[in-house]
């Protein structure tokens, strides 16, 4: 066990994985001689050499698009999208192109390839390296969408995510690459897709959440624990898969829901995740389904005041904990 | 820019194609306008949905096909291709059951419009209707390739239109900055549906924007299969050399409306359309084979014979195939259990 953070849990992840994996190859802007804006590909060029970790021109659909046919061809790319922001020119391949291959070409053809993007707020980027992309994604089938909070998920994820069949797109969180650390194990091991985890047990309530939202979804947790007020925090790690029985069995124990996430509300995945408990497990509810998110804003603000204020956090949190305990 | 407007008689022996190979190649051609003027005939019949075809283009998509590494080179082609997969392997059977859109449709299952080719054998790569998506698909078998060290080319199809596509731009710079063994052959046949070229690009040819990404621009007449399969042959060659992407641009011409959906006398004028169909690659090629020798009326008759008979029994296989079962509407969306990538 070594203690790491998001971002070097990432970084070894690729490394074991292109270690293990011939086929393995990186390519994004800056992923080369810069070894990424964030650095998680530091040191893979001078190990794998420019054949596997290739800097491309600055064109987001090539990236996504030569991945595809590179993983058709035999490849196992990992294509990276420097800010999730920056995703949008490269839509047309994710969706009608690498989401649809299999189906279709009717199984003939697959793209085993992994779209790896840091997303997110609360570092001050301002509108175009602040957003939170996952419910756009999470709605096209075809594509696989994990969103790890912990660097020993996101090691073992990501590592599922290189070795899965399909495309997955990977969404770090770009505040926890520094600020969330703990013990990892060193050894190879993967954690698989579409499983959510109990993060914290309780018995009165239940905070169904991810990424960053995790941590602040754990401080409220214990902020009202003092009260007598016991929430269970379940880290939902994939949003499609959707691990459905993870947040049924939660819900059936404590009756109580609040859905968190840092996207904003309408359309976010918080109202797919609502519609799934109203309709399945609507009798063991004793309470309104709540849901934390941010205010429908194009994306967080650079200004530090205004970018708090977007931004749900652990006392936003803890208030609707309060009311809805109440209930 | 290079020009290959010559006298393609006069290359014959340096190119090397035999006789037989000429008169094969006429029959691809052959076949796929037979199945073509079959399918717009079901698509008015009410048989066939949709049509979409490459009448025109078949002399340009057919040399191409011969100037490859057939089952071992990429295909990434576009929805006027079907003389160009024909060329490539695929049967007049499999052509009618993606047009019935059955079960055994090996395309897609039936769950593609027609004309959006795949096939495992032949290394055609799936394509969807979003124009100028599969170039960059091409770009990265092309590294795929490079990466693996195998002799082979990816090349890719789009028209006139597509050439406008950001996905063409980003295509071609990459292939030329990793200098990949990459072929994008544009099948320029002056319209993208209805709007015409000079209202699509302020350019006499799609070929001379290749000097803006470092490669090669090579115009060729596409009603010539012989320089076409020229063009390509030196592109080929240049590719494995390890020099990276060529741009061809076939001039063409498009003889029907652009699909079963349109009616091209709302913006074409008939007497283009006329002029073009005089100018018909097919029997123009089979007049030079005459003059050659390598053909004479018997055996084109023949030939034309057994064309139509292929698709006659191809209609009638394909239209008495199977549906696909309602049970696999949602089979691979993701690999099934156990699949390999």
């Amino acid at each position: 066990m070594s203690m790491k953070n998001v971002l070097q849990a990432v970084h070894d992840a690729l490394d074991e994985e292109m270690a293990r994996d011939e086929r393995v190859i990186l390519l994004g802007q800056d992923v080369g001689v810069r070894g990424g804006v964030f650095r998680a590909s530091d040191g893979l060029l001078a190990r794998y050499g420019e054949r596997r970790v290739i800097d491309t021109p600055l064109s987001e659909s090539a990236i996504i698009g030569v991945a595809i046919g590179a993983s058709i061809g035999g490849y196992r790319p990992v294509a990276e999208i420097q800010f999730a922001d920056f995703i949008w020119p490269a839509m047309d391949q994710i969706v009608s192109e690498a989401a649809r291959m299999r189906y279709r070409s009717h199984g003939t053809w697959g793209c085993p390839l992994v779209i790896r993007t840091p997303y997110g707020a609360g570092i001050h980027g301002g509108l175009y390296h602040s957003q939170s992309i996952e419910a756009t994604f999470a709605h096209v089938p075809g594509i696989k969408v994990v969103a790890p909070a912990t660097p020993r998920d996101a090691k073992g994820l990501l590592k599922s995510a290189i070795r899965d069949p399909d495309p997955v797109l990977f969404l770090e969180h770009k505040r926890t690459y520094r600020l969330i650390r703990e013990e990892v194990p060193d050894e190879d091991y993967t954690i698989p897709l579409g499983k959510a985890i109990v993060r914290r047990p309780g018995r009165d309530l239940t905070i169904l959440t991810y990424g960053m939202m995790v941590h602040e979804s754990l401080k409220a947790a214990e902020a009202v624990a003092a009260d007598g007020i016991e929430v269970e925090v379940v880290d939902l790690r994939t949003l499609s898969p959707l691990d459905k029985p993870a947040i049924l069995e939660s819900v059936e124990r404590t009756h109580k829901v609040v859905i968190v996430h840092e996207d904003s509300l309408t359309g976010g995945f918080g109202g797919e995740i609502a519609a799934i408990i109203a309709s399945e497990a609507f009798d063991t509810l004793d309470g309104p389904i709540m849901r934390v998110a941010a205010p429908d804003a194009p994306a967080a603000p650079f200004n530090d005041r205004l970018e708090e204020a977007y931004l749900p956090s652990a006392p936003k949190i803890e208030q609707a904990i309060r009311q809805l305990a109440a209930y | 820019m290079v020009s290959t407007r010559q006298s393609s008689d006069a290359l014959l022996d340096r190119i090397g194609l035999h006789p037989n190979t000429l008169v094969e190649l006429y029959r691809y051609m052959l076949l796929s306008r037979a199945l073509d003027v079959r399918a717009w005939a079901l698509s008015r019949q009410g048989r066939a949905r949709f049509v979409i075809t490459s009448r025109g283009h078949e002399a340009a998509q057919i040399g191409l096909a011969f100037a490859l590494d057939r089952g071992r080179d990429w295909i990434c082609p576009y929805y006027r291709d079907m003389a160009l997969v024909l060329g490539i392997g695929m049967t007049a059977r499999e052509i009618m059951l993606t047009i019935f859109a059955k079960a055994t449709d090996l395309c897609s299952g039936g769950r593609q419009l027609p004309m959006h080719f795949s096939h495992p054998r032949w290394r055609i790569i799936s394509g969807s209707s979003v124009v100028s998506t599969q170039i960059l698909h091409a770009v990265g078998l092309a590294l795929s390739a490079k990466l693996s060290g195998e002799d082979v080319v990816a090349v890719t199809c789009f028209g006139d239109g597509g050439s406008s596509k950001g996905d063409f731009h980003e295509g071609l710079n990459f292939a030329a900055v990793h200098r990949l063994p990459v072929i994008f052959f544009c099948e320029n046949n002056g319209y993208a549906i209805s709007v015409p070229q000079h209202k699509q690009m302020a350019i006499r040819d799609v070929a001379s924007r290749a000097a803006g990404y470092g490669m090669p621009g090579v115009v060729v007449d596409g009603g010539d299969p012989i320089a076409v399969y020229q063009a390509v042959r030196e592109a080929r060659n240049r590719a494995l050399a390890g020099d990276g992407p060529t741009l061809i641009e076939a001039k063409v011409a498009r003889f029907t409306a652009h699909s079963s959906d349109d009616d091209d006398r709302l913006y074409r004028p008939r007497e283009e359309v006329e002029a073009a169909l005089a100018n018909d690659p097919i029997p123009a090629f089979a007049r030079r084979l005459k003059d050659l020798g390598f053909l004479d009326e018997t055996t084109d008759r023949d030939l034309q014979a057994s064309v139509v008979a292929e698709v006659d029994e191809a209609v009638a296989f394909a239209e008495a195939a199977p549906e696909p079962e309602v049970s696999d509407l949602l089979t691979h969306v993701f690999a099934e259990e156990g699949e390999s990538p």
